[in-house]
């Protein structure tokens, strides 16, 4: 029952921090650019310089560690399978050897860096949706798509399911977690050792599931043509997103980290 | 067949900013063949409480004791001595609408699901199917073709039958409820009353019921435990704990009309015994005060008269 808990991402903490003050296109756009860059780095003076814009961001947005760090948790085995993937399936100078399999320096270079680039990466991804309340991350994506219009992306109604399927996500977390435990009281069994029992275990619980779903997109949908919703045309907003100073000094600080990793890579030397 | 708890404790989240105190400190012992009501106010620890009654939660600190066994037996992390999956049998939880957790093809089906949980013979589970559908009051002549219904395709009142019908047929000893009558219509509420009284009488359940609505709970148990910010503030004989509808009032619940009519009564003067609970009881009383001749024969009739009028 605790796998619903630690799950992070998508989360929004509530706070009055720089990071939370930002403006969320600002944010979205600094994530994007620092996932770009990420993949620029191959080296360990550019992984330096992500991991401590990183470490700064996360700093300055008064998150607590133990929360990041916790939501780490369920993608502990997908990073040792990485690391553990790259140590002994990359060719180079042997480090040691384990029955038939090789594990090499560049290896271990390749699988930490492997390792390091999925935390940033995470930790960057979970920063911005702990930071950033829904309403405002979807507006900012809507504001960024809107120039694609033009070639027929609906931005508008994009952005809506986003919110929508954000907002939904803590309510069939807890609705899953309910009928679990009214399944258990009828003796199911989601702890079982045997994989083709718990595969079993999932109809009860994912049948009643999707029921309430749809049972609930019915209602939402009415709920909002009873209000009147008929998609982006001609909508207004109540909060026009703002950009400041602050934008400003966020957007230079990440171009200056860009410029750093970039220029470490493609200097001469 | 008994549940108890010692300063049962949970606390949501601990450790961190949004930690939540759900139950403080609760404890209370509910006895074979008891009936009885646990109340509050919304985030009162209700839900949390009964959770604990077969172990799908772990208290923050504090014991559960099921028939005198400890169900957590060590503070920390340490083996798990209690058999939850037969704790579980013993108590049967009925959360909030129960038809949502319907999934099978069939209604027989459905209800089969914990008898074959737990590995018994087909036979066996076609008697406890067939059973459990008789104590939800679904006669034997019609169970069969009931069973081959879709659960999906039957009305609102049906379908929590077939949900209660499903938790019995693991055969538990205690029944425990969340909200049993909440979103039905009159008749479908008063047909689960009557069912959930027959369950008590006639098959000797213990009764555990949550709500909000004190007409239910007037009519269903012999004892109310209310429960305020995660606290157990009262727990006394039904009659006694409505006796005080002020006090009840303060904690945003209500006294049951019947009751709110025997105060206001004697409000205003009439010699009527404030403690009865069924409409049919407090008939017999306001039939035998009337009878008695205080409206009618005493010289200062008026005053008497004035006060049934008004009501």
């Amino acid at each position: 029952m605790s796998m619903f808990r630690d799950i992070t991402i998508g989360q929004y903490l509530s706070g009055s921090s720089v990071v939370h003050r930002l403006d969320p296109r600002t944010k979205i756009t600094i994530v994007g650019v620092f996932m770009v860059v990420l993949f620029a780095a191959t080296d360990a003076a550019a992984y330096a310089t992500l991991t401590a814009f990183t470490v700064l961001a996360v700093h300055l947005a008064r998150v607590p560690a133990r929360m990041l760090l916790r939501g780490l948790r369920p993608v502990l085995i997908l990073l040792v399978l990485t690391f553990t993937l790259q140590l002994f399936l990359t060719p180079g100078r042997t480090m040691f050897t384990l029955g038939p399999l090789v594990a090499s320096w560049e290896g271990l270079r390749m699988g930490l860096f492997m390792v390091a680039r999925l935390l940033l990466l995470l930790v960057m991804a979970s920063l911005l949706t702990l930071t950033t309340s829904p309403v405002s991350l979807t507006d900012g994506l809507e504001s960024i798509l809107a120039p694609f219009r033009v070639v027929g992306l609906p931005a508008h109604e994009l952005a809506m399911m986003m919110t929508i399927a954000l907002r939904f996500i803590p309510t069939l977390m807890e609705e899953a977690d309910k009928i679990m435990k009214a399944q258990m009281a009828r003796g199911a069994d989601f702890e079982s050792r045997s994989l083709s029992r718990r595969i079993r275990s999932l109809v009860p619980l994912l049948v009643p599931l999707f029921v309430s779903a749809f049972r609930r997109a019915d209602e939402l949908a009415t709920a909002m043509e009873a209000r009147c919703y008929r998609g982006g045309r001609h909508r207004t907003r109540l909060n026009r997103l703002r950009a400041t100073a602050l934008d400003a000094a966020a957007a230079a600080l990440t171009g200056f980290m860009a410029a750093v990793v970039i220029g470490l890579r493609w200097w001469p030397g | 067949m008994s549940i108890e708890t010692v300063d049962l404790t949970h606390v949501y989240m601990p450790g961190t900013e949004r930690a939540v105190v759900a139950v403080d400190r609760v404890s209370l012992r509910i006895d074979d063949g008891e009936t009885v009501g646990i109340m509050g106010p919304t985030g009162s620890g209700k839900s949390t409480l009964i959770q604990h009654f077969n172990g799908l939660l772990r208290p923050t600190s504090g014991r559960v004791l099921i028939d005198g066994e400890d169900l957590w037996p060590r503070e920390k992390d340490g083996p798990r001595t209690a058999d939850l999956h037969k704790v579980r049998r013993k108590v049967g939880l009925i959360f909030q609408f129960p038809e949502h957790q319907l999934f099978e093809e069939s209604v027989y089906d459905d209800i089969a699901f914990g008898p074959r949980n737990l590995g018994l013979p087909e036979e066996e589970v076609r008697r406890r199917v067939t059973v459990a559908l008789r104590m939800v009051g679904v006669p034997e002549d019609e169970a069969e073709a009931l069973g081959r219904r879709s659960p999906f395709s039957l009305s609102g009142g049906q379908m929590r039958r077939v949900a209660i019908a499903g938790v019995l047929a693991m055969r538990p000893a205690t029944l425990v409820l969340d909200e049993p009558t909440a979103g039905l219509d009159p008749r479908g509420r008063l047909e689960l009353l009557e069912t959930l009284s027959r369950l008590h009488r006639r098959w000797g359940l213990t009764l555990v019921v949550v709500s909000h609505n004190m007409e239910d709970l007037a009519a269903l148990v012999d004892r109310v435990i209310i429960l305020d910010q995660g606290r157990l503030i009262l727990d006394g004989p039904t009659r006694e704990v409505f006796r005080d509808p002020e006090s009840l009032r303060r904690l945003g619940l209500d006294a049951p009309p019947v009751v709110a009519l025997m105060h206001a009564l004697a409000a205003r003067g009439a010699q009527v015994d404030v403690s009865r609970l069924s409409p049919r009881e407090a008939a017999e009383e306001i039939d035998q005060w009337i009878r008695a001749g205080r409206p009618r024969r005493a010289g200062s009739g008026r005053e008497g008269d004035a006060g049934l009028v008004h009501v």
